[in-house]
């Protein structure tokens, strides 16, 4: 029992204080603060879903909604995940935004550091994608990791397209169909299905096709997802980034499936 | 008084009787022994132009820039010491990235200015260093418009609306004067800094020269950039043909 | 020699606003043997005149390769442009790890350059006493460029370093127009030209005191050169085919000779 009137009314304060030091609090002695331990992200907080990315005919095409989660709520519905980095390169990104956000910084201070030698030398999609993946992967080697996963596509003014991952474990891989999320599972093969063989002769319009149609399906399945979404593609000529839009979708079959809208039971 | 042999003069940490630090002084020749760098701050923009010497006939010509860029909106151009140049230079840049970092913004020229004002400063207090060889001339299109700011080896800077530094400051100080240079465009700007770096550069004492100029303004999407070779070329055949009519 | 009150710190300007610290630390790379450095289109390369201590030593390494797209030559300190050449391998080595990029070759020699600067600034320091020629090849094409004490870089189309260098400099300036569509053969018959206007009198150029720096695709002469066209070096026997090429001096075919006398290099200036 506690019994001094500074407590009267208050918690037990055995946890903070095992060795009764109060009123006139001290630290144990030849004890380091942060002895249990030092701990950093363990997850995510606002979150961003799937990104998408294919190669077709004039460059690399990448795709990724517009909202950021905070657990299960649709928290902000006007985020954008896709972003342009120097003149040739684009980046995707899912998993915390607030960690992309840091990302984006650091990319932006290399560009004007890239900017400011003038001297003719850019930094393409290559250079950013291993420069991100020794970032992330030197973070994780901290233990605290950036816990993104991203998507860097390119295309040098020579036509060269580049595309690949990149994650907060500093994972990297290429291909010519990407994607990060649950896209990994769901849009994955159908993208592969409609892109693998076909890189350099689909146009635009395809291209575009292809990647709406999975977000849609994404859209249907993945709760984490919206209606919402931006296209960019980077070719020979530079970067464009689509304003958000959406496509229709019809909700009437949900009715009777459990799992899926308002449940009565 | 005179400097020389009095022991007075030999260090940036010594006082003369009457108040003067000759060290300063000294790094203030050579400023004055270099080709003449000029800034113009206009009515829609900032323009740069350089008198590089060229001191052998093999250098690669535009190569070996003596205007440099800061960051996006700023750029910069010194007189003196070329090394010195270079490192005010990544100085500024890493003031710049500083600014952006803590403040999520680009940096006003103004503080970027009064920053390295205080960095070349430090270099006048201590027997341990030299004072900066160098002029800086240092231009942006900020969230307040076009600024211009000088800062000397001494530490200390001023805004301008036209500033020239180097050999022939004197002279392209008196064409500045005669410009109008609130009420034209940037566009025009190039032509009279053209004309300004031609008519300054001694052709009697000099060796060759190259004239190198650079912009910040709308044309340049408020981007520090190099004068557009079609502007540059046509506004360094005015300069040439305005110095046969002067003389 | 003379002495005067400016001259014994490099933290202080004379009344002339001159670093006389840092202009004797010029003087210091005309100590060492010289070397030369063209461009081509194509190519960039590099010869200097190695120099032996004695009968018994070997001869004096005057090229180092940084990476695979970039070698140097130098004049002066050899233990300075050791630690310099350290430093770049560094430069090159992290530009590699970080961003999967061969360095760009004009921000290596800023590199060093910068470095240089604070010892022209600083108390307790002396200046660097060695000067490079440095050869790389990048996206932008091959390049020269030469690197001094004063912390200043400048790229060149063809350029000398080291003793009697004006002699060979004044060789350059004659021909520097033809090189930029010389074939690599011909350009190194006009680098091995230049350089023989740096030997004394009664000495000539020989596969023990030959050094050949190459960036670009390989000649014909060359025996394992890299496919890649990544830099070499070649020294001894290696040479021998290229010194073979040069026309004698004292024969009607002889490129024109410099005119200049050899000897004094001319004012050191610190600014361009």
């Amino acid at each position: 029992m506690d019994h001094h009137p500074m407590n009267w009314g208050r918690p037990r304060n055995d946890m903070a204080d095992p060795y009764g030091t109060y009123p006139i609090p001290q630290r144990p002695m030849n004890t380091q603060t942060f002895e249990d331990s030092v701990q950093h992200t363990q997850q995510p907080i606002v979150t961003g879903a799937s990104v998408l990315a294919i190669k077709y005919a004039n460059g690399v095409m990448l795709a990724a909604d517009n909202l950021a989660s905070y657990g299960s709520l649709a928290r902000f519905k006007d985020v954008k995940r896709v972003i342009q980095v120097g003149s040739s390169t684009i980046v995707g990104a899912s998993g915390d935004m607030s960690d992309f956000q840091y990302l984006q910084r650091e990319l932006d201070e290399l560009v004007i550091d890239e900017i400011t030698h003038s001297d003719g030398h850019n930094l393409g999609a290559k250079e950013i994608h291993e420069y991100l993946s020794n970032l992330l992967y030197a973070r994780r080697s901290k233990i605290n990791p950036l816990w993104n996963s991203l998507l860097v596509g390119g295309c040098s003014p020579e036509g060269k397209r580049f595309l690949a991952y990149v994650d907060l474990l500093g994972t990297t891989y290429s291909a010519s169909t990407l994607a990060t999320g649950y896209g990994a599972y769901i849009a994955q093969p159908l993208l592969r299905k409609a892109v693998e063989g076909r890189e350099d002769t689909l146009t635009e319009a395809e291209a575009v096709k292809i990647l709406e149609d999975s977000l849609k399906v994404l859209y249907y399945r993945d709760a984490r997802s919206l209606n919402k979404y931006q296209i960019a593609k980077v070719t020979a000529q530079g970067v464009e980034i689509s304003d958000s839009k959406s496509q229709d979708t019809t909700w009437g079959f949900a009715e009777g499936i459990r799992g899926y809208g308002a449940q009565t039971q | 008084m005179t400097s020389i042999g009095t022991g007075y003069d030999l260090s940036a940490s010594t006082y003369s009787p009457d108040g003067r630090i000759f060290q300063v002084e000294y790094a203030n020749k050579a400023v004055e022994n270099s080709g003449t760098a000029i800034g113009l701050r206009v009515k829609d923009g900032i323009v740069f132009a350089v008198e590089k010497l060229v001191h052998s006939k093999l250098l690669v010509p535009g190569a070996n820039r003596r205007i440099m860029t800061v960051d996006r909106h700023v750029g910069l151009a010194t007189a003196g010491f070329l090394a010195d140049g270079r490192t005010i230079a990544t100085r500024a840049r890493d003031e710049s990235a500083g600014y952006r970092q803590t403040y999520l913004t680009p940096p006003p020229l103004k503080t970027l200015a009064d920053r390295l004002g205080l960095y070349v400063q430090a270099y006048t207090l201590y027997s341990s260093v030299r004072p900066f060889g160098i002029s800086t001339i240092l231009g942006s299109v900020d969230k307040d418009g076009p600024q211009l700011y000088v800062i000397e080896p001494s530490g200390v800077f001023f805004g301008y609306h036209g500033a020239a530094v180097g050999k022939g400051r004197q002279l392209a100080k008196t064409e500045l004067e005669k410009i109008d240079l609130a009420n034209i465009s940037t566009r025009q700007a190039v032509k009279e800094a053209a004309r300004i770096i031609y008519l300054v550069h001694d052709d009697a004492k000099e060796k060759e020269f190259e004239l190198e100029m650079s912009w910040i303004g709308d044309e340049s999407n408020g981007l520090h950039q190099p004068v557009p070779k079609d502007l540059f070329d046509e506004a360094e055949k005015a300069a040439k043909e305005s110095l046969e009519n002067f003389e | 020699m003379f002495r005067n009150t400016y001259d014994s710190d490099n933290t202080v300007f004379s009344p002339q606003g001159r670093l006389h610290q840092v202009e004797y630390a010029l003087e210091a790379v005309k100590q060492g043997s010289a070397a030369v450095g063209l461009v081509s289109k194509t190519h960039a390369i590099l010869l200097a005149l190695k120099r032996s201590a004695g009968e018994l030593a070997s001869y004096q390494q005057k090229m180092f390769r940084i990476d695979d797209h970039v070698g140097i030559a130098i004049a002066g300190l050899t233990s300075d442009a050791r630690v310099l050449s350290n430093f770049m391998r560094q430069q090159a080595m992290s530009s590699r790890m970080v961003f999967n990029r061969p360095v760009p070759v004009n921000r290596l020699v800023g590199a060093i350059a910068d470095k240089a600067q604070v010892n022209t600034q600083e108390y307790g320091r002396r200046p660097y006493g060695v000067g490079f020629l440095v050869i790389g090849e990048d996206k932008s094409g091959p390049h020269l460029y030469e690197f001094s004490p004063s912390g200043n870089s400048y790229e060149y189309y063809a350029m000398s370093i080291g003793a009697r260098s004006q002699s060979a400099k004044t060789y350059l300036e004659k021909h520097y127009e033809e090189f930029p569509d010389c074939s690599l053969d011909d350009l190194i018959r006009h680098g091995l030209h230049a350089l023989r206007e740096t030997l004394q009198q009664d000495k000539e150029l020989n596969i023990k005191n030959t050094s050949i720096g190459i960036v670009g695709p390989a000649s014909p002469n060359e025996k394992n050169a890299p496919a890649t066209g990544a830099f070499r070096m070649l020294d001894g026997d290696a040479v021998d085919v290229f010194v073979q090429t040069m026309i004698p001096k004292d024969t009607a075919d002889a490129p024109a000779p410099a005119t200049a006398a050899a000897g004094d290099d001319g004012d050191v200036q610190m600014e361009g």
